[in-house]
């Protein structure tokens, strides 16, 4: 698609340019292909998709929510993990419930504070672990307890190409290519029952291609940053990825190309990895006896 | 020319002087911010790399990076 003359808006990394409309078309295609490609989202199912107010989960249920109207038998809830950082959740909070109440879209927000005993700021003056690290390892808990609670067939994430970059640079750069075999437009190694399927639809689309796709459909109400964000080896890589797309465009499309061509061999090379056990306390999955949820909230506690 | 120009990641506006003639590409140069972290705005439409600046344009930035 190369489009209009008139009034392009975007270039791609193929040097082609695209007028509003024409993206607006070039993005959702972009969304639908991913879904049908690697069989995301069935002919029925009840979607949970996970938000913040920003604008990556915001894009995904305003694409998912034109999707479900057309489908009736896709059933869209959205639910929203309130971690308790000061300054910068509850104004996302506060987008997400206007555009939920705007479009009808049922929302549920679970907060830390209510299932851990303590908001995150408070959690990290207590114990000596990174901010990425103890917010993941608890929201990735609540997020699946709750999917399952509200029996959810899928979970969808608004990870975008970016995310997904970083994650698999980060891993490499780590020797942490087991973790790397949980990636993909579909997470995890295999399905396991007591573990949500987590999907990813906007799995090829790059942070610049949502941020525009955001701002023409008016979901940029909230462009505050997590204050936590910049601590974060993440954050670094992202960094330097950027560097690397400027000068040699393209790179991110490669790379997440490359990868889900060696992805089917990296989830049969470590499908053993993927036994789950039961955490004794909570029962949720754990690689050990108890989850690092469960270990953590002891900690809070002692 | 001068450029008015508003970073929403910083939040405030910024007046750039550059030579006539000058595009978009050459604003981002100028203020050392990469091309692929951000949209640019004018009148509230986006406008590509290559588009030709005039003195005394409004220019809005929208950083693209996640918020966390």
């Amino acid at each position: 698609m190369n489009c209009c003359k008139n009034f392009p808006i975007i270039v791609l990394s193929g040097n082609e340019k695209l007028c509003k409309k024409h993206f607006i078309e070039y993005f959702e295609n972009k969304v639908l292909k991913t879904i049908r490609q690697f069989d995301l989202i069935g002919k029925k199912e009840n979607l949970g998709i996970a938000i913040s107010g920003g604008k990556d989960s915001l894009t995904l249920l305003y694409i998912l929510n034109k999707l479900s109207k057309q489908n009736q038998k896709i059933k869209l809830t959205a639910i929203l993990i309130d971690e308790g950082i000061k300054g910068y959740r509850p104004n996302t909070i506060k987008t997400a419930k206007k555009f939920c109440s705007k479009n009808k879209i049922k929302l549920n927000i679970y907060s830390y504070e209510k299932e851990f005993g303590m908001p995150l700021d408070k959690m990290l003056k207590v114990l000596d672990v990174k901010p990425c690290t103890l917010c993941g390892i608890f929201r990735r808990y609540l997020l699946n307890k709750k999917s399952k609670e509200l029996n959810f067939t899928k979970l969808a994430t608004g990870h975008n190409l970016d995310d997904e970059c970083q994650s698999i640079l980060m891993n490499q750069f780590k020797n942490n290519i087991r973790l790397s075999a949980r990636l993909g437009p579909k997470a995890g190694i295999k399905e396991n029952k007591g573990m949500v399927q987590r999907i990813k639809p906007l799995y090829l689309c790059s942070e610049k291609e949502v941020t525009t796709y955001a701002f023409i459909n008016k979901l940029l109400d909230n462009l505050t940053e997590c204050p936590y964000v910049s601590e974060s080896y993440r954050a670094q890589v992202r960094d330097i990825l950027n560097d690397f797309e400027a000068k040699f465009t393209g790179t991110k499309n490669s790379i997440a190309n490359s990868f889900l061509q060696i992805l089917p061999d990296l989830k049969i090379r470590f499908k053993d990895d993927d036994e789950v056990s039961y955490c004794k306390k909570c029962k949720e999955p754990a690689a050990k006896d108890i989850c690092n949820a469960c270990k953590f909230v002891e900690k809070l506690k002692s | 020319m001068k450029i008015n120009v508003f970073y929403d990641r910083e939040n405030k506006e910024k007046t750039i002087e550059l030579a006539n003639n000058s595009s978009v590409k050459d604003l981002l140069a100028k203020m050392k911010i990469n091309p692929v972290t951000v949209i640019v705005s004018k009148h509230d439409n986006i406008i590509p790399e290559d588009e030709k600046l005039k003195d005394k344009d409004n220019i809005r930035l929208i950083s693209v990076i996640s918020g966390g």
